[in-house]
């Protein structure tokens, strides 16, 4: 590889890296919270809402940045999808990571200016953080400020209704992450991805 | 063709809406009784049942107005709807108030109290009095409180109901068992009838507990304040404050302690549906940690198992290849 690619600007790296944080800290006293019990004492409830309330304000605000980010930088080009033609270009990179990756096959599209994702990335992406991240930061202001919520949603209780969204929107986001983290050790070298997030060039 | 299916969708969900929160109000007409002592209770409520009262002054030969006192005043309304609806005054008040002016030494007369009818009555063997009775000795208000402090001081003999048996509502019974502890604690006047220290700040003494507002709407103080008991439906033994429950997790968790108190009777009359633990707590709120759902917490073992087993098995096969 010859000339190395600047992909991630500073702002990007720093809310990466801080949204990274702040998501560990949102799982493990999410399911501290979820998993409570007099007998196991994870975190303590009481420090364990505290966190987690603290950690949601901070990425609500976190994600602000982001979509304002990508709304006046170039950064957004890399969040749109071409439909023409998506579901072959996913169907190619799949059988890249599950066949061509073990037989040493180049990746089908490899990163480039303003096109850093390679198709099911920027799927997965998109969905993660224009249709999860939104719900998850409704439903969460709507726990915080529980007089906000509907009473009654289909007949049970909206408080209910919203928890249970919450939570099964963080379950699929906690899967997002391990696999986000996964994929990410599948660079030329395991560490090569990680030390591109830390150092902006690919 | 699209945007009316999108108004279909908007149409079915507005009657999903609509049905769901109109039912509710359906089929809770109040039940019609009729009293036996109706004409005869109201000869009292004639004076009783209102703000001022009539009658002759043959001292002065005049008809005459006066105010009632307003702790003497019975509402006539909440009395045909209380548990007691069907008894006649005197059957606990004196004959000689069937006379006036009432003779002032009838004021003296000792009231009785809920065991003098109810004890050892096997009509009333579900209610369980004696242990009531029992419970109420130990607690905080008979230890710390003169003989004054009896069962009418939170139980209005005029207008008290049974909530938690009858109610089908649990935010009803909430307010209302929650009401009569606020009829002392945050009334320094009724309160001051049994002691002589400040009434403290309800408010600012719970300054700790998160979400207060919603707490309190949501749970009796009694959840808190009071040791369960299994055989009484409604836990009489008030502990002193160092005793209340304080731990989150008391509540926040599968074995949440209100399966034994506010929702006691939900939870005998409905074991668990739809694989949630602590089902009856649900028809009314979500308590984190103690609504898990038993069938999302198998799918979640097993995707978070899945997820992992494929990483695991991509990861062999690039280190075995690669080799």
């Amino acid at each position: 590889m010859s000339e190395k690619l600047y992909l991630y600007p500073v702002w990007v790296r720093l809310w990466h890296w801080s949204n990274a944080i702040l998501f560990i800290v949102l799982i493990i006293t999410g399911l501290s919270m979820q998993y409570s019990g007099t007998e196991m004492k994870f975190i303590r409830f009481d420090i364990a809402v505290a966190m987690h309330n603290i950690a949601g304000v901070l990425v609500t605000f976190l994600y602000a940045i982001y979509i304002l980010g990508n709304t006046i930088t170039v950064n957004s080009k890399n969040y749109r999808i071409r439909e023409k033609g998506l579901i072959g270009r996913m169907i190619k990179q799949f059988r890249y990571y599950s066949y061509g990756i073990f037989i040493n096959e180049k990746p089908p599209f490899p990163p480039k200016k303003n096109r850093k994702f390679n198709p099911m990335q920027l799927v997965s992406y998109v969905i993660v953080m224009y249709l999860f991240f939104p719900f998850l930061i409704i439903t969460g202001f709507g726990l915080l400020y529980p007089e906000t919520i509907f009473p009654t949603v289909f007949g049970i209780s909206g408080i209910q209704f919203t928890a249970i969204f919450h939570s099964l929107l963080g379950f699929f986001l906690s899967v997002f992450m391990l696999i986000h983290i996964y994929m990410c050790t599948l660079g030329e070298k395991p560490s090569t991805h990680f030390k591109s997030m830390i150092n902006g060039y690919h | 063709m699209k945007f009316s299916l999108i108004k279909k969708c908007l149409y079915l969900l507005a009657i999903m809406l609509f049905t769901a929160t109109s039912y509710t109000s359906i089929g809770q007409e109040a039940e019609k009784r009729i009293p036996d002592f109706a004409e005869e209770n109201g000869l009292c409520f004639k004076c009783h049942g209102h703000k001022t009262y009539n009658y002759y002054n043959e001292w002065t030969e005049q008809n005459v107005r006066e105010r009632m006192n307003p702790y003497f005043i019975v509402d006539s309304i909440e009395f045909y709807e209380s548990n007691h609806w069907n008894f006649q005054c005197t059957d606990c008040h004196s004959m000689d108030y069937e006379n006036f002016p009432h003779d002032g030494e009838l004021r003296m007369e000792e009231k009785p109290g809920c065991l003098d009818c109810h004890g050892g009555d096997d009509t009333y063997a579900d209610y369980h009095f004696e242990e009531i009775e029992d419970e109420f000795q130990r607690s905080v208000h008979s230890d710390k409180h003169s003989v004054d402090f009896t069962c009418w001081m939170c139980h209005n003999p005029h207008s008290y109901k049974i909530s938690a048996r009858t109610s089908e509502n649990i935010k009803e019974v909430i307010v209302y068992d929650n009401n009569i502890c606020l009829s002392c604690h945050a009334d320094i006047n009724k309160y001051q009838l049994i002691s002589d220290q400040e009434n403290p700040n309800i408010l600012e003494k719970h300054d700790w507990l998160p979400n207060q507002q919603l707490h309190f709407a949501n749970v009796r103080c009694i959840e808190c304040h009071a040791k369960t008991n299994d055989s009484i439906m409604v836990a009489h033994l008030i502990q002193p404050k160092e005793l209340a429950v304080k731990m989150c997790v008391e509540c926040h968790s599968q074995n949440s302690i209100l399966e034994a108190s506010l929702y006691k009777f939900q939870a005998r009359e409905n074991r668990n549906k739809l694989g949630f633990f602590n089902p009856s707590l649900l028809e009314n709120s979500y308590i984190i940690g103690a609504n898990r759902n038993y069938y999302l917490n198998i799918i979640s073992i097993f995707v978070y198992g899945f997820t992992l087993l494929v990483i695991l098995i991509h990861a062999f096969l690039r280190i075995i290849i690669k080799k």
